[in-house]
């Protein structure tokens, strides 16, 4: 979708402001709704893609003014409410007022070695990459509705494969659905003066994984 | 210093509503408060650019480990034990005198974890994310940093679930250091390229 999180090439937003020796976490709630985030995910009842477009999917002006871990909170609230784990009143009350779903809850005890062991989202193949090293190839020029992980910044341009990354699972089909549908995964490289025309610099580039629906030959 | 002025403005109200969501979560046997506690503090204490650090100084140190590296990061990686989350698919790129690489995700905030730690707030917040494709230099100068104008810039937009390690430059007069000398060279902000390795002079201050 073309949402508030495609932010390559936006002007307007001012420097990047560093803070030095900054915290892990910035207040409690911060840690909180990051643990809540990672629990509610490791039970499967979503993935990863369906999370990201859950972020994507805040309307543009709050997603704009809300802090990284707001638009996380906001984003699990929206995930536990469409997959009717809880109700909108049960957030307002902060209590439970119906019977649970059976959840597989993640326990304290082997979680560490659990993170530690998150595997891999490359999958074997149903047919050979159709591109190869150094194959000039254009980003698409598509505008779907749901969740994509192809930037507008590069939708129309022409670039060159750098590397095959492999066979991924391919968000765009994954997103809210158990289909993986694995897709060719290349590390396509920008031009910055293709890309940004006189704003870009010559000798520039710009590098972004791409997967096989993505892009067509140029 | 960050502009929190915002979340200053939200702190209590989101107080509130995170402890809310977290008393009705677990009240539902969705979640384990046991095992919040494990999250936060894996990424607080256990997890962090100390990790990315001492991969870079074996670099640095090993000719036969950086060569490794480059060409599979995960598997040379994985031999210090950083594994798994958010790192599945590692990929090392390294800083010459005619390249230096950047890493961004422009579409949220995707970063190594299991090397790196929990990203900066800078890091996913819109100025970073808008203007590092755009304006690498721009950026670069926010940071206090300018490369020479020879130096091309390659910044990667993390847009799978790939995952990029910069190997920033060796700094000069370190000839001889050991590793654990190295690592205390090798800044967080280093091994995403907004920022260059400590110079002696620099490590020492």
């Amino acid at each position: 979708m073309n949402g508030p999180h495609d932010l390559g090439g936006a002007h307007g937003f001012g420097p990047v402001i560093a803070e030095d020796n900054e915290p892990v976490y910035h207040a409690d709630w911060e840690k909180r709704a990051f643990a809540l985030v990672m629990a509610m995910g490791y039970t499967g009842v979503w993935h990863i893609d369906t999370s990201r477009h859950a972020r994507e999917r805040t309307p543009p002006a709050e997603y704009l003014a809300s802090s990284y871990y707001q638009i996380w909170f906001t984003g699990l609230k929206r995930l536990l409410v469409e997959h009717g784990l809880v109700s909108e009143a049960e957030i307002v009350a902060g209590k439970s007022l119906s019977p649970p779903a059976s959840l597989p809850i993640v326990p304290a005890e082997g979680l560490v070695e659990k993170l530690m062991a998150d595997g891999s989202y490359e999958r074997p193949a149903a047919a050979p990459a159709h591109f190869k090293n150094g194959d000039s190839v254009r980003a698409r020029v598509m505008n779907p509705h749901g969740h994509t992980r192809l930037p507008r910044y590069v939708r129309g341009r022409a670039g060159t494969v750098a590397a095959i990354r492999g066979c991924h699972v391919f968000p765009d089909a994954h997103c809210g659905s158990d289909e993986e549908d694995p897709r060719w995964l290349y590390s396509v490289s920008f031009a910055a003066p293709d890309v940004w025309g006189p704003q870009g610099r010559a000798g520039d580039e710009i590098h972004l994984d791409l997967w096989e629906p993505y892009l067509e030959t140029a | 210093m960050a502009d929190h002025d915002h979340d200053h403005s939200h702190l209590s109200d989101m107080e509130i509503r995170v402890r809310a969501l977290e008393t009705l979560l677990t009240e539902k046997g969705y979640v384990d408060p046991a095992a919040l506690d494990v999250f936060i503090d894996t990424y607080e204490t256990k997890i962090g650019p100390r990790n990315g650090a001492r991969v870079v100084a074996r670099a640095w140190a090993d000719a036969d480990y950086r060569k490794w590296l480059l060409d599979d990061a995960a598997a040379a990686i994985a031999t210090f034990g950083f594994t798994g989350r958010q790192s599945e698919h590692m990929v090392a790129v390294e800083n010459t005198p005619d390249t230096h690489n950047m890493v961004v995700c422009t579409l949220c905030s995707c970063y190594p974890w299991a090397v790196l730690g929990l990203p900066p707030v800078w890091y996913k917040a819109p100025p970073y994310r808008a203007r590092a494709v755009a304006d690498p230099r721009g950026v670069l100068a926010d940071f206090g940093v300018s490369l020479p104008e020879t130096t091309a810039i390659r910044v990667w937009d993390s847009t799978a679930e790939v995952r990029y390690l910069v190997v920033p430059m060796r700094p000069a007069g370190t000839e001889g250091w050991s590793e654990e000398q190295l690592a205390e060279l090798v800044t967080r902000n280093a091994m995403i390229g907004t920022g260059l390795a400590l110079s002696p002079a620099e490590a020492a201050k």
